[in-house]
């Protein structure tokens, strides 16, 4: 059976031209970039045009973009970099409730070291609140992080709004772009951002490869240690067919953007309306107009997620849930908990999150066996039973 | 991530249903963790005559959910007391260790269910706990 993948928010497919472009980086051009010989320089000038090439999709300079492993060095190297170089102005840190764990994590490894932490509650769609933000900051306030897009549940954070409030009272602004980046277009000269992480495996590039961007002038510890590479700013052999993969990744789905945003959001659209429209007790969650083109999050209730994806997968499709039991961990997502979920209607959550290559087929194909597989659930659910025999929604909000 | 046995178990799941004038009913685990296990009984003459479930929870909480309520259907009200959550998964070739807590939940909701079938009937069934209120693991 041909798997119809649906989960573009965790990884997504390496592109055939990028890995045309990264191939001869593995046995041709191995050469290590910091070597003076020639299989050694071409591969050191292939960083330096992928650097150009990714700087000119953000309109930033070449001199701001430092490569890394990916999301979760960059968002550790922005947010630790920053708190230590800073730390005499301040230890006060912010960042919102419904970050990623690269993010989150981080924070709390930061405030069992002397940084005092808040964090930002959301509102229902899980935006961040403004006025909480302009509460939150103080005199030792140093930096505030909050992401670009949200994994889960797709939300378009007010950035500008939030990059002025901290220009204004010159606090460094860190963003968390690894879901934004690929799918929304992001001009770092009229945004404010000071530091902004991205990943290549998000928008059809290898995994192990990402950035940083940091604003000149940004004052920033480093964060791994050793050789002179990346300006000296970050030590390591570079990953060269990951950084040529990444700029051809990154230039591919910057081609042509709005039109092929268009597709996407008419399919993510068709399977919004498809389940409101034909299942019932469904939870739509997530901001509907500030919104990631490619995320739909639903909350199904008396039914808990990771037997919705079981049964889904035996029908050949890839898709993903805020559920405990997908998370291993106890409590389902505290994405969903921060927009006002209740526990059980958060365990119920399914998220679809589509690619360029998705096809209308697949998205009929889903609308047709989702409410029967939603249904078998139910039946089986005694909370569903509870409902129907007018014991009330007590455990639901 | 589970084994076959789970595999046709959660998607052919035996016994789910309900049984109007069951003998003893058993509820535990909580929405809030994410599972909970309705088990039914009809017993006639010291005998599980059926055993009927109905389930909120994940692959493994229904898995096992069906595999429990077959093995103690036609053993004594004794022997369904012995069962436990070990052999449930054993019989289900396995769970990964993070999924262990819906086998003991399978075990308590057999429980609480004879625990209510012998309170309803006035007799003692020898080493039958009281349930837990709430099973949090």
């Amino acid at each position: 059976m041909k798997t119809i993948y649906f989960d573009h928010a965790a990884t997504t497919p390496v592109r055939k031209e990028v890995i045309d472009k990264m191939y001869p980086f593995f046995n041709e051009f191995y050469g290590n970039p910091s070597s003076i010989y020639d299989i050694a320089t071409i591969s050191k000038s292939a960083i330096e045009d992928s650097r150009k090439i990714i700087a000119s999709v953000f309109n930033a300079d070449a001199g701001e973009i430092f490569f890394t492993s990916g999301g979760t060095e960059s968002d550790n190297w922005a947010i630790i970099g920053t708190a230590l170089a800073n730390e005499k102005k301040g230890k006060h840190i912010i960042t919102s409730s419904v970050e990623h764990h690269a993010v989150l994590h981080t924070f709390e490894y930061l405030s069992r070291h002397g940084f005092e932490v808040t964090y930002l509650p959301v509102d229902e769609n899980g935006k961040v609140k403004i006025d909480e933000l302009k509460k939150a900051i103080r005199k030792d306030t140093i930096l505030v992080s909050v992401m670009y897009a949200n994994n889960e549940i797709g939300t378009i954070q007010p950035i500008e709004e939030i990059s002025n409030i901290c220009k204004d009272r010159k606090i460094i602004f860190h963003s968390d772009a690894v879901q934004a980046v690929g799918q929304i277009r992001i001009d770092l000269k009229k945004t404010g951002i000071d530091l902004l992480s991205m990943s290549a495996h998000k928008f059809n590039g290898p995994k192990g490869v990402g950035a940083l961007f940091i604003r000149k002038g940004t004052k920033i510890d480093n964060f791994l240690h050793g050789g002179a590479q990346e300006n000296k700013r970050r030590a390591g052999t570079e990953n060269v067919p990951g950084i040529v993969g990444m700029a051809e990744a990154i230039s591919l789905a910057y081609e042509n953007m709005e039109e092929k945003n268009k597709k996407i959001i008419k399919l993510r659209d068709k399977i919004i309306d498809g389940i409101k429209n034909n299942i019932p007790h469904v939870k739509f969650n997530g901001d509907p107009v500030d919104r990631l083109p490619n995320n739909v999050n639903f909350s199904f209730r008396y039914i808990e997620g990771e037997s919705l994806l079981l049964m889904l997968n035996m029908k050949g499709i890839a898709a993903s849930s805020g559920s405990a039991c997908t998370s291993g961990s106890l409590d389902p997502s505290h994405v969903l908990l921060s927009i006002g979920l209740s526990h059980e209607v958060a365990h119920g959550s399914l998220r679809i999150t589509l690619g360029y290559e998705n096809k209308e087929e697949e998205v009929d194909y889903l609308l047709q066996i989702l409410p029967g597989i939603v249904q078998r659930l139910r039946d089986m659910s005694p909370l569903y039973d509870e409902f129907l025999k007018g014991e009330g929604d007590k455990n639901v909000q | 991530m589970y084994s076959k046995k789970v595999m046709e178990n959660f998607m052919n799941p035996k016994n789910v249903g309900e049984i109007d004038d069951a003998s003893g009913i058993g509820e535990v685990g909580n929405a809030k963790c994410g599972d909970i296990m309705k088990v039914y009984l009809k017993i006639e003459d010291g005998i599980i005559k059926d055993a009927k479930f109905k389930t909120f929870g994940c692959g493994a909480a229904i898995a096992t959910s069906s595999m429990a309520t077959q093995m103690i259907i036609g053993k004594t009200v004794q022997e369904a007391l012995e069962l436990t959550n070990k052999a449930v998964v054993e019989a289900l070739d396995g769970l990964p260790p993070i999924k262990l807590h819906c086998s003991v939940l399978a075990e308590e909701a057999v429980h609480a269910a004879l625990w209510d079938y012998a309170k309803k009937n006035n007799i003692e069934i020898k080493g039958l706990k009281p349930p837990k209120e709430d099973i949090s693991h």
